[in-house]
């Protein structure tokens, strides 16, 4: 109850924490086999290693294309990249053809010849490891393209500049011309104005800390349906006391339970987490309201596990449905994916996951910098929620003839 | 009134010197299950205090149902039922500590120890700390249940759960004893602790209604018998007016003659 949700925070975030510095510090490994001779192959070469997203390696110029499957299949790398042998040629090609229109269009066409698209090119080809994920690829894809427009753009301007002034483009010229783009600045969005950039931490702990509460329902769950089929429930009833009662007091049992489990977890992301290279995680600045989110996140995980025992009939029900309806309820609450790729029906299926509304608190002060003030409408929802549970529970163990 | 009960103890009932009998008056019930025809209708039954009272009858008689009537599991849908005098629908907590419930199933917590499952059932009957330890070692002595007092239940032989079932039902000293068939699955040295623990027990002032299969135990345990038969009392007196009166030498045969020998549970 206490080390298995500490370790899944712990491997969870470190496994999370790779993946966040692939994308984020290390360089994909790409290998470039480069068949052609001219110069716009070397320019996007210089370029896709300039962007730092690869790490480029050379690869000859004779290597077959069935070598290069083989390489990625015992994973020298992860892409792979054949330059075409007339990729410096179609480049310029094309230079010509976007350069002829656009003095054309701007009068000055007489001078020129202007060149027809052409339609039977060599595409650039991309040879990427099934391990790597859409996002990966999408991103590896969007780098290469971006080289690939920095080395047209330049062909471009060469060309339209050798047009007018029937003489080369200086190089400094060139360089100002290429370089001078827009910076982009990141700024995080905080309530509190801090500019910190939200770690792996900061996202998986909050999150994976819930999962840990819910689970609960592994041990109160099966507990009460243990009660029920062993006669306990009966014997508490033939006594001076309601069940009411004996249920409450196991409630603040096991919500001391959760609470134990999100101090530990947090204490790990403060004081272990620097220790094994993770980053540090950051506790929200109001407290109270960390406290007060944190208990309501508790006593929700407490109450669905209440509900999954009164309604359960065995002991494996209880721990078969409710594990399998935490993780899904995981999923559609958004601990698993961003809730902000979500589709449309996700999305309101999301609304229904207890789970979304605690990671929804937790997120406003983890995230945001929130205070109390800024998750009222969290803490709203999550004691509704906590009351509905609560009423169902009820409910339940009148009809059962339990209370 | 002259109070039939001197085992009554002080963190209980304090103020309630003279209790009126009966310990237990069924008056005119009826109870049916969901969509089943009336089990009871216009029941009735008296329990004297201080009477060893077994309530006996074939598989689907009433018994659990009689039994799960009187200590309030189950509610009767009109009449009513009062246990020292006060109503049952009325005054439940107040009743609840009146007397103690011995069910069939081991109602505990196997997990823990027999001093753990006596400690939380105490507190739920009201009892302080010192009067929980106090009574813990005094069950556990008499019982047998000393060496063991530190060990999971779950360890224990069927003879052993059943002792520690009984040991919670009397924890806090209840003047009404209800026992759903206590010695069931026991082996003979446990039978034999269990029946003369609850003679004693009767003869310190509580009152024991028992129900049971066991004829020759019942022979040994009451004095008094109530033979009901699809909800209706076939007969109700003294165990030994009764089996003079049929001239039976024992209760089997009187059993069988009062009930015939058809099979009672040839459908579910």
């Amino acid at each position: 109850m206490f080390v298995m949700p500490m370790l899944l925070v712990l491997i969870v975030t470190g496994m999370q924490s790779g993946t966040f510095e692939l994308v984020n510090k290390n360089k994909l490994p790409l290998l470039v086999c480069n068949r052609d001779t001219g110069g716009a192959s070397l320019q996007f070469i210089r370029a896709v290693d300039t962007m730092g997203l690869f790490e480029v390696h050379l690869i000859p110029d004779t290597e077959r294309e069935e070598l290069i499957r083989e390489r990625l299949y015992r994973k020298e790398a992860l892409v792979a990249i054949i330059l075409p042998a007339d990729f410096s040629a179609q480049v310029n090609a094309r230079a010509d053809m976007l350069a002829g229109k656009a003095l054309k269009s701007f009068g000055l066409g007489d001078n020129v010849t202007e060149r027809t698209e052409t339609t039977n090119e060599t595409p650039l080809s991309l040879y990427y490891h099934p391990v790597i994920q859409e996002s990966f690829r999408r991103s590896a894809e969007g780098s290469l393209y971006s080289a690939l427009q920095l080395v047209e753009s330049r062909q471009l301007l060469k060309k339209l500049y050798f047009s007018i002034n029937e003489k080369e483009l200086p190089d400094t010229l060139e360089n100002v011309l290429m370089s001078n783009r827009q910076k982009i600045s990141e700024i995080p969005v905080s309530r509190n104005d801090s500019r910190k950039a939200p770690t792996v931490s900061q996202h998986n702990v909050p999150a994976w800390t819930i999962f840990a509460m819910f689970f609960v329902v592994v041990s109160l769950g099966s507990g009460i349906v243990r009660d029920k089929r062993s006669g306990s429930f009966i014997r508490l009833k033939t006594m001076p006391t309601s069940y009411v009662v004996a249920i409450l007091s196991r409630q603040i049992t096991y919500l001391g339970v959760t609470m134990i489990q999100t101090v530990l977890i947090f204490a790990i992301g403060v004081w272990v987490f620097p220790l094994v290279g993770l980053p540090r995680l950051d506790l929200p600045d109001d407290v109270p309201a960390l406290i007060l989110v944190s208990l309501l996140c508790g006593w929700c995980a407490v109450s669905y596990a209440i509900c999954v025992g009164v309604f359960s009939e065995t002991e494996e029900q209880a721990n078969g449905f409710g594990v399998i309806s935490i993780v899904i309820l995981a999923a559609i609450g958004g601990l698993m994916i961003p809730d902000f790729i979500m589709t449309g029906t996700f999305r309101t299926a999301m609304r229904f996951s207890p789970l979304h509304w605690c990671l929804d608190a937790y997120y406003a002060l983890f995230l945001e910098g929130g205070k109390l003030k800024d998750v009222w409408s969290n803490v709203l929802s999550l004691v509704l929620i906590i009351a509905g549970l609560q009423g169902i529970a009820l409910w339940g163990l009148k009809r059962k003839n339990l209370i | 009134m002259e109070d039939m009960s001197p085992h009554q103890p002080d963190h209980i009932t304090p103020h309630q010197p003279d209790l009126p009998r009966p310990a237990m008056q069924i008056e005119d019930i009826s109870f049916r299950y969901p969509d089943q025809p009336d089990l009871f209708s216009h029941f009735s039954l008296r329990v004297e205090a201080g009477q060893r009272f077994g309530l006996f009858g074939p598989n689907g008689a009433g018994k659990t149902t009689l039994m799960n009537l009187m200590t309030g599991l189950l509610t009767t849908s009109s009449g009513t039922i009062r246990l020292f005098g006060h109503e049952m629908k009325k005054h439940q907590r107040r009743v609840n500590k009146l007397f103690g419930y011995i069910p069939q199933d081991f109602a505990f917590y196997q997990e823990l120890s027999p001093v753990e499952n006596l400690a939380f059932f105490g507190a739920w009957s009201g009892m302080t700390g010192a009067a929980i330890h106090k009574r813990t070692r005094e069950l556990l002595d008499i019982l047998g249940l000393a060496a063991v007092r530190h060990k999971k239940v779950q360890q224990f032989s069927g003879g052993m759960k059943r002792r520690v079932n009984l040991a919670i039902g009397v924890i806090h000293k209840p003047r009404l004893l209800f026992l759903d068939e206590p010695t069931v699955g026991v082996d003979v040295q446990t039978r034999h602790a269990i029946v003369n623990y609850l003679k004693e027990l009767n003869e310190s002032g509580t009152t024991l209604i028992y129900t049971s299969h066991q004829l020759s135990e019942a022979e040994e345990l009451c004095d008094t018998i109530a033979l009901i038969d699809e909800g209706r009392i076939i007969t109700h007196e003294a165990l030994d007016s009764l089996l003079l009166k049929h001239r039976h030498e024992g209760l089997e045969a009187l059993f069988l003659e009062l009930t015939g020998k058809n099979f009672r549970d040839q459908s579910v």
